[in-house]
């Protein structure tokens, strides 16, 4: 997974990456109450946990769901401009990932936390009837729908 | 472009502050 340069690109610019080798010492797994590998945490700047990943995921859901969890450090920290933004990066560049439903959720959450405008979930709703209909965030977006 | 992975999770939490940048947390089981 890391070979490749555009999970390592994203890793890079985005994160403070730490790895722990849990064969040599498997304390770390203890302290952030890790219990499997791979096992992925996304945690705010304040080491607060806002996302984990438990097992392995191809490249297309891997990339999408660290971009989920950078999307809910900036939602966390009421940066929504920026949460809105990067939760609608993971349905234009990973459309096909199970992360896509929950970032549209997510981006129209955003735009409505930013603005205060609440057509911003009617039209959150509106495109869960375009597409995503069968997933969960559907169904959590259809009490918006008009 | 190689990833500089860090492994003193006090020192990376030191620097996640400092810059305001989040953390990755890899914990494997896998050959380094």
């Amino acid at each position: 997974m890391y070979p490749d340069s555009e999970v390592s690109e994203v890793i890079t610019e985005n994160f403070i990456p730490v790895r722990f080798d849990v064969r040599k010492d498997a304390q770390p797994m203890e302290r952030f109450g890790a219990n499997w590998t791979p096992t992925i945490l996304i945690l705010d700047s304040d080491g607060n946990e806002r996302h984990r990943i438990e097992g392995f995921l191809p490249k297309d859901d891997f990339l999408a769901q660290i971009k989920l969890g950078l999307a809910h450090a900036a939602f966390v920290a009421k940066r929504f401009d920026e949460s809105e933004r990067r939760f609608r990066e993971i349905v234009e560049k990973h459309p096909n990932s199970e992360s896509a439903p929950e970032a549209q959720y997510w981006a129209g959450v955003s735009k409505y936390k930013g603005t205060g405008n609440g057509a911003a979930l009617g039209e959150t709703a509106q495109a869960f009837q375009q597409r995503y209909q069968d997933s969960q965030w559907a169904k959590k977006a259809s009490v918006w729908a008009a | 472009m190689a990833i500089e992975w860090q492994t003193d999770a006090d020192e990376a939490l030191a620097e996640a502050k400092r810059s305001g940048k989040p953390l990755l947390l890899d914990f494997t089981a896998a050959p380094m």
